[in-house]
């Protein structure tokens, strides 16, 4: 049983933290208001902003060891930055500036995000022109990859805690720190009130404008930094078309199954990680299509947790009062 | 500074001649996104774009079926719009029709005759459709449980349950698709009507297109669903059952992506895949908003969707690129139209005296 | 006065909405150490112009100035910088937030982030003006005087210089009234300016300084209100003089017969708050029966239980077909009791919230009641767009057409769309909620006519009403709630307004006659 922790825990993990990045990039969105259906896109952009400025980067270089280790993870850090950032500011626009309706926004924004990442995955692929349809790079995903010399060393512990690419760690801060914000901090606090009743923080004098693209803009990058995540560590560093799959609505679900909570997401993600992963570690022998079944899992035990707080009518519980509506102060 | 003021009413000429124009305004950034994109000049894009829609009678009645499909989901999807009950499980409960479709001619083929067949499918997939539609419904009516969220995330319930079954009646063992289904006695396959194969799916979505129209604009249900809409307060006072409504016109909803479910595997792929619905559900939320939920207009923001896709699927064989390429082109586009609403709904208002006053507060 | 530098002041400040002019060049000063009541009656634009004072709107043309600058008010935050606070109607408070959350909120202090500090302030403030307010309640869990209390700290806690409050007095019980303005009082002598909003002419009597009057959006003129009549602020606020002589027709008593009986109604709102406590009476053909109460005395939840529309929780409302017949109306929705035969008439509160649809036209709106008639799957129109045609011009509604969405209409045309329509059905009982509220003097009257028409017709008329002067003239009978339980039911014709006052703020001023 033990055995089976050690080597179950760090798969779940690394298949949770894509998950965590999207899922704490939505509810910062969400808890201004935002409901950005357009997290899917956001993290292949984010996925694919990285790829290309890695590419740009190794291939500039004769030799992938001359590779400048600093600029090996900084290029695709702000390439993946700016890409995500971009996206936000679209949705910002068009939502906040210009209160077009969410939820046709961010559909468009999944559409035109995954056909981006694509398209340029794509481009690149016939670039190289490699017999298999993907681009690796090895260079910067080892970078990506690396963990601390002695983690090997520290047997279990070090396998379940300290086998990670420093971008697993990077989504854990960014959770807490997330967490710390919202309800620790007056910045917190007026965001979850621009969220929960627009009219009152603006009555209060809170920039209205200025929260919901702060936050949503800041939403997309950490949830595009959960694509680059995926490529460079999770994937090491092989860019395929269609790889990142539905992970982008797995985050949303999960911001369900946390009820807005980005605490609660670290312990959730590793959890769906691990569902969406337990397919992998049924006995040998079962009927292969059964694992399909299992895929299912992260999406009813989200429909469940969506019905019961429903049910439970606990108000701390609730979506942010005013998700999905935009706000015009002279609304009459 | 700029103020922003709500209009009085636009008249609707000038309304529709802004939409037209940014349509073609989007028409043209795009043209020139591919020109920068592939080096070649966008008038020659274009002709691709017309060509790969409307180069041959078989490429225009592929258009007209995709441009059906689509526009049979968006119909679908339009009630509950108009309900404001964001069904963003279109792509779900198209699944769920196609596979009940799928599973009749699979289970039934050789022990029906294929009139009853077409019957026993027809209502097994409108009855799936439905089901998967009157789940996120009921807790919607009951507990107001949020329908956006719920919906989407029985998309994937319907997309792991369509692939273990995928693997159930995988044909040939070990190919992972379920291949042709009834290759040769075509069993539950749609007839071919006026030797057309793609005529019956073009026909049946026309009369239903009209059948919605009535439907919403003219019956007591489609007036009861828009009071729903509108006030639900107001819908108690008069008497109006509102979870009894909301259950109802989801019912109807998912039935007709049902029914688009089994035009897809019955008349179109005659197999069954976990992506047949091709994003559909979540591209008719899109058509139908473009068409303010209007059936009438939904034809065109279909029609405009789908040349957009099958335009951009031609440059991208002719000029070797990727097919996500048109992906990008109905982002964009998409984009373009979301924004102009505000400038049809709003007026912007620039103030000079603001300014001067407001240096004068700065020199304070 | 005019000698002294205003605090505020406004010049030809104009602000419309669509095709409603809300404001039209409307000047006036506000002065610093007074208490200024702007008086108006409802829409007459007090709330927009102080609207534009406080940043929730920008004015289209005029000027404000603050101690003589002229300055820019684009946000709440810009009013907040130059010293007004405003308390709104409808408070701007975040229900899932404690007292203490929604006090610091959008407030730039300086330091950490210090909630139970903040906490220590508010009850501080609290204990020195005597409010009674936990600082870490949250909002959702407040009554509706409590979250007003909220409200007021917030702006002391800010230290307002300007405060303008938006009719406070419409949700407090009068012990309530005298602590605010008690408090109002302390603030002047401070030194504060305070504004308060309102068309009660008694609080413009008892707490301002000074009035200015708004009708129609247009500044009609001021007053100092120790040298001012009742006489002279009503007419500059109705713009004539009116004497409320409402036709009062004696009830018909030969075929007067009881038509609904509540016994013992006790109704709970869905959070478990008693909101009808034990209530009992009769209400008869022929006559009106008023109701009177500070608001949230249970009005609502009573004609709501009566037309199927409220839960309750133990109790009977009989409707007497005749003599011998009788239904009993708890438990149906209102589709049931239209069934029974009973044709129940409602004009509720919240005309676009409830009884219309803002969105769709005059013809659709008529349907609401009838659109279910035969059997065919579709709905018919044709005589929905007659009624609304009838309506439109037997009671004079300005609309360009029958095709116009009702919530472009004014408020008065929109409460003549509903009461036309729900009179149209001929009932035999009529509900109605705050009828005339919003309604310029015309349109009342036209109101109390086709109430009084419907008296005579032998309806049962039930009226809930706000204004007293009004329910003294036009009601019969006048049952009088407070807190959820009847404190009396007494004769319109011989009753006073000091009685019905009394009753309405505490328990047994009367019993049943």
């Amino acid at each position: 049983m033990f055995e089976f922790l050690v080597s179950f825990i760090p798969r779940a993990v690394v298949q949770g933290i894509p998950l965590l990045f999207g899922c704490t990039g939505e509810i910062v969105t969400e808890k201004s208001g935002n409901l950005n259906l357009g997290i899917p896109g956001v993290m292949y952009v984010g996925g694919i902003c990285g790829v290309i400025g890695s590419f740009f980067y190794e291939n500039s270089l004769s030799d992938p060891s001359l590779m400048n280790p600093a600029l090996g993870i900084l290029i695709p850090l702000v390439c993946c930055i700016l890409g995500s950032l971009l996206m936000g500011l679209i949705y910002c626009f068009l939502t906040v500036t210009l209160r077009a309706n969410q939820n046709v926004t961010g559909l468009a924004m999944t559409t035109f995000g995954v056909g981006l990442g694509n398209f340029f995955g794509g481009s690149l692929i016939k670039l190289v022109g490699s017999e298999i349809p993907s681009i690796s790079l090895t260079a910067t995903s080892n970078l990506f990859r690396a963990t601390l010399p002695f983690a090997e060393s520290l047997g279990w512990f070090g396998q379940i805690f300290l086998s990670y690419g420093f971008l697993a760690y990077v989504a854990i801060i960014i959770a807490v720190g997330a967490s710390l914000l919202l309800n620790r901090t007056r910045v917190g606090l007026q965001l979850r009130a621009v969220g929960e009743n627009p009219a009152t923080a603006d009555a209060a004098g809170i920039n209205i404008t200025r929260y919901k693209y702060v936050a949503t803009c800041a939403g997309c990058i950490i949830a595009g930094l959960g694509g680059l995540y995926f490529v460079m560590d999770y994937a090491n560093g092989i860019w395929a078309n269609d790889a990142f799959g539905d992970r982008g609505w797995l985050a949303i679900a999960l911001v369900i199954f946390t009820v807005w909570r980005p605490g609660v997401s670290i312990p959730a993600s590793i959890l769906f990680g691990g569902l969406y992963i337990l397919h992998l570690f049924i006995p040998t022998g079962t009927d292969l299509a059964v694992k399909e079944l299992y895929k299912m899992l992260p999406y009813v035990v989200t429909i469940v947790v969506l019905v019961i707080t429903s049910t439970r009518n606990k108000r701390e519980n609730q979506p942010p009062e005013s998700l999905g509506l935009p706000y015009f102060r002279e609304n009459r | 500074m700029i103020h922003v003021v709500k209009r009085k009413d636009m008249p609707l000429v000038q309304a529709l001649a802004i939409r037209f124009g940014i349509i073609v305004f989007a028409l043209v950034v795009c043209g020139v996104i591919t020109a920068l994109a592939t080096g070649l000049n966008p008038i020659a894009v274009y002709g691709t774009m017309i060509q790969g829609s409307f180069g041959s009678p078989r490429k225009v009645w592929i258009l007209l079926q995709q441009v059906a499909l689509l526009l049979c989901v968006s119909l679908a999807l339009t009630p509950a719009f108009r309900m404001k009950f964001w069904n963003l499980g279109g792509e779900g409960q198209v699944l769920a029709g196609g596979f009940a479709a799928a599973a009749c001619m699979i289970c039934l083929g050789d022990k029906l005759p294929n009139a009853a067949l077409l019957a026993v499918m027809f209502v097994a997939s409108i009855a799936a459709g439905a089901l998967w539609a009157a789940i996120p419904a009921f807790f919607k009516a009951k507990f107001n449980t949020n329908e956006t969220l719920f919906t989407l995330m029985m998309n994937y319930v319907a997309i792991q349950i369509v692939a273990y079954f995928v693997i159930v009646w995988e044909n040939p063992k070990g190919s992972g698709t379920i291949g042709i289904i009834n290759q040769k006695s075509e069993a539950g396959w749609l007839p071919v009507v006026g030797g057309n194969k793609y005529m019956l799916i073009v026909i049946l979505v026309a009369l239903l297109t009209i059948a919605m129209y009535v439907y919403l604009n003219y019956s007591k249900h489609g007036y009861e669903l828009a009071v729903v809409g509108e006030s639900p307060s107001t819908a108690r006072y008069v008497g109006i059952k509102v979870d009894r409504v909301i259950v109802r016109t989801l019912i109807l909803s998912g039935a007709i992506c049902g029914f688009a479910g089994m035009l897809l595997v019955a008349g179109s792929a005659h197999t069954l895949t976990t992506s047949i619905a091709a994003g559909r559900g979540f591209t008719a939320v899109m058509v139908a908003w473009l068409a303010k939920f209007n059936p009438a207009v939904m034809v065109g923001s279909s029609f405009l969707l789908e040349f957009m896709g099958s335009g951009a699927g031609e440059i991208a064989t002719t000029y070797g690129l990727n097919q996500s390429f048109g992906d990008i082109l109905a982002g964009i586009i998409l984009f373009f139209i979301i924004g102009t609403e505000f400038f049809i709904t709003y007026r912007i208002v620039f103030s000079k005296k603001q300014k001067a006053s407001e240096k004068e507060q700065g020199n304070v | 006065m005019s000698e002294k530098q205003p605090a505020v002041s406004l010049r030809n400040i104009s602000k419309s909405f669509g095709p409603i002019q809300a404001n039209n060049n409307v000047s006036l000063d506000i002065y610093r150490g007074e208490i200024l009541a702007l008086l108006g009656e409802n829409g007459s634009g007090k709330t927009t112009l102080m609207n534009m004072l406080s940043g929730i709107y920008y004015p289209d043309s005029g000027q404000i100035s603050i101690d003589g600058k002229p300055v820019s008010i684009g946000s709440p935050r810009d009013a907040f910088e130059y010293g007004i606070g405003m308390i709104h109607q409808h408070f701007k408070l975040v229900n899932v937030f404690t007292a203490t959350q929604n006090i610091v909120l959008g407030l730039k202090e300086k330091g950490r982030f210090d909630l139970a500090a903040a906490a220590e302030k508010v009850k501080q403030i609290c204990d020195d003006y005597g409010f009674d307010v936990d600082p870490n309640q949250k909002v959702y869990d407040m009554s509706v005087s409590q979250k007003q209390t909220v409200e007021i700290v917030k702006q002391l806690y800010r230290g307002a210089e300007i405060l303008i409050l938006d009719e406070p007095t419409a949700v407090l019980t009068p012990q309530e009234t005298d602590k605010l303005f008690a408090v109002l009082r302390n603030m002047r002598d401070d030194g504060k300016t305070v504004v308060i909003i309102t068309h009660k002419l008694n609080e413009v009597k008892d707490i301002s300084d000074r009035v200015v009057v708004l009708r129609k959006g247009e500044y009609v003129g001021e007053l100092v209100t120790s040298e001012a009549t009742t006489q002279e602020m009503t007419n500059m606020m109705v713009g004539r003089q009116i004497l409320l002589n409402i036709d009062r027709p004696d009830p018909e008593m030969k075929y007067r017969m009881e038509r609904i009986r509540v016994k013992n109604l006790t109704v709970k709102n869905r959070e478990g708050v008693t909101k009808l406590d034990d209530v009992s009476f009769v209400a008869y053909t022929g006559e009106i029966l008023g109701i009177a109460g500070i608001s949230g005395s249970g009005q609502k939840e009573l004609l709501e239980a009566i037309a199927g529309l409220q839960p309750v929780d133990s109790g009977s409302i009989e409707y007497n077909v005749d003599n011998e017949q009788v239904e009993q109306l708890i438990g149906m929705d209102p589709l049931k009791i239209a069934d029974m035969g009973v044709v129940l008439s409602f004009v509720p509160e919240d005309r676009l919230g409830m009884g219309l649809v803002g969105s769709m036209d005059l013809t659709d709106n008529m349907m609401l009641r009838s659109f279910r008639r035969g059997t065919s799957p579709l709905a018919d129109r044709k005589e929905p767009k007659h009624l609304a045609e009838l309506v439109v011009e037997e009671l004079e509604v300005s609309t360009p057409s029958v095709s116009t969405p009702v919530s472009k209409l004014s408020g008065g045309n929109v409460q003549k769309v509903l009461v036309g329509r729900e009179i149209a059905a001929a009932p035999t009982v009529l509900l109605s909620a705050y009828a005339v509220r919003g309604l310029d003097v015309n349109s009342s009257y036209v109101i109390y006519d086709l109430l009084n028409r419907q008296k005579g017709n032998g309806v049962a008329v039930i009226y809930v009403g706000e204004d007293l002067d009004v329910l003294l003239e036009l009601c019969d009978r006048i049952l009088v709630l407070c807190g959820g339980k009847v404190s009396g039911i007494v004769d319109g014709r011989t009753t006073t307004k000091n009685e019905v006052g009394l009753m309405m703020t505490k328990l047994g001023g009367g019993e049943d006659q």
